[in-house]
């Protein structure tokens, strides 16, 4: 095969991955079947280009007063493997509020709901492929998953990108969290570097003073052009 | 995991590791699935006109009511995203593992490489318990087509049947698809 990506599969978290236990009996359990580059779909999903407002990309200005918490400022790039930006691309975001509670009508964890948080934004990038957003730092939640198990604060992510491969749903967490060896979902990623692509860092230029603490996310898709030959080059 | 330097730089093609993907998890709809026109594709779109039902299964047999479902397919020509017919749907499947798209009948779309395919729907399942999200096509049953269709041939012969979507019984003009998660009709799912 000429169209294997060497490393992808230490960076990428297994189809197969029984420590999430909901994973067990979702996994499919036949390998996939490698489509060939020259055989895939070209073009991507279109979609993305809808009135986004400022309410969108301030998930603390959606109520009539503000949210609890800690306020904070989410920015970074996306580009893809070979470094370019990928401008007027969707990025959508979901999270739980500062209590650790999601405003979903599964979500039974006995923490307060705030009447003035949504958890919920999308932005697009710009021409450099820059987002930014602002929100509440989210709160840790127990799940069933294990014995004591807590999810590390994060915040999910989804992106679109330019082709259909580079379609991603993903979470970021946030800085030292003492949670990370304990989680199944981050550690489902076999390479450590990877890993740590999910781990926002702290910004002192995307702080504002007197306002919100700044953290960097920056994410890279697979891109339509990133074959292993440029890759190795 | 602190040892090894941090590979935030995007300036170095070794450091741009791509970002992995995480589970969409349960808590998604109020996110991402919170727009039902997502499931209305046909609006504008000359071509005929089809439901396509999707439902979802785990290894148990049970119907996943918490996952997510996009579909990205041709407009009746085989062109994909035309201003008239974007191609894309999103929509959370329900307590019986199911979500119906209105759609239309794709035409024969070209891959990369130039030739024609068989008529069909791009189909990506996002559930919780899934670490990332799993690719697969819908055909349609009867196509004489499929014959053809070299992706098609990539399937060994006794599994191709798991992605045909058949015409829904009594209900005409409504294409039923089931997704097997495990199981001996473990649907077939591509490396993209």
């Amino acid at each position: 095969m000429t169209d294997i990506r060497p490393g992808e599969a230490k960076s990428q978290p297994p189809l197969t991955y029984p420590a999430y236990r909901s994973n067990v009996l979702r996994a499919p359990s036949r390998p996939l079947i490698r489509v060939p580059a020259n055989l895939r779909d070209l073009a991507a999903p279109v979609y993305g280009y809808l009135p986004i407002g400022d309410g969108d990309r301030d998930l603390t200005r959606q109520h009539a007063g503000e949210p609890l918490g800690e306020r904070i400022v989410v920015a970074g790039r996306v580009v893809d493997e070979d470094g370019r930006a990928l401008p007027h691309t969707l990025v959508e975001i979901w999270q739980a509020n500062a209590a650790g509670r999601y405003r979903h009508a599964i979500d039974d964890h006995p923490a307060p709901l705030d009447p003035n948080f949504t958890g919920a934004g999308r932005a697009l990038t710009d021409a450099e492929g820059r987002y930014r957003f602002v929100t509440i730092k989210p709160g840790a939640y127990p799940w069933r998953n294990h014995p004591n198990a807590w999810r590390p604060a994060h915040i999910h992510f989804s992106l679109f990108g330019h082709s259909f491969e580079s379609r991603l749903v993903t979470q970021m967490y946030f800085p030292n969290d003492p949670l990370f060896p304990h989680d199944p979902i981050l550690q489902s990623i076999p390479d450590p570097r990877a890993q740590q692509r999910l781990v926002s860092q702290f910004d002192l230029d995307l702080t504002e003073p007197e306002w919100a603490l700044g953290y960097r996310f920056d994410i890279v898709l697979r891109g339509r052009h990133s074959t292993p030959f440029e890759s190795r080059a | 995991m602190s040892q090894s330097p941090l590979p935030h730089s995007l300036d170095d093609r070794a450091d741009r590791i791509a970002t992995p993907s995480q589970t969409v998890g349960p808590f998604f709809h109020f996110g991402i699935t919170t727009d039902q026109g997502l499931g209305s594709l046909a609006a504008a779109a000359v071509g005929e006109r089809l439901h396509l039902r999707i439902r979802v299964f785990d290894g148990a047999g049970t119907p996943l009511p918490d996952s997510m479902i996009e579909i990205y397919q041709a407009n009746a020509a085989g062109e994909y995203g035309t201003e008239s017919f974007s191609g894309f749907g999103r929509l959370a499947t329900d307590a019986d593992g199911a979500c119906l798209f209105e759609t239309i009948r794709p035409g024969r779309a070209a891959g990369a490489d130039g030739r024609r395919q068989a008529a069909h729907v791009n189909v990506c399942l996002f559930a919780r318990g899934l670490l990332r999200q799993l690719c697969t096509r819908v055909y349609f049953a009867g196509d004489p087509d499929l014959e053809t269709d070299p992706v098609l041939a990539l399937v060994p012969a006794d599994r191709r049947s798991t992605l045909l979507a058949t015409p829904a019984e009594g209900a005409s003009g409504t294409w039923e698809w089931h997704l097997h998660l495990q199981g001996p009709a473990e649907t077939v799912f591509f490396d993209l």
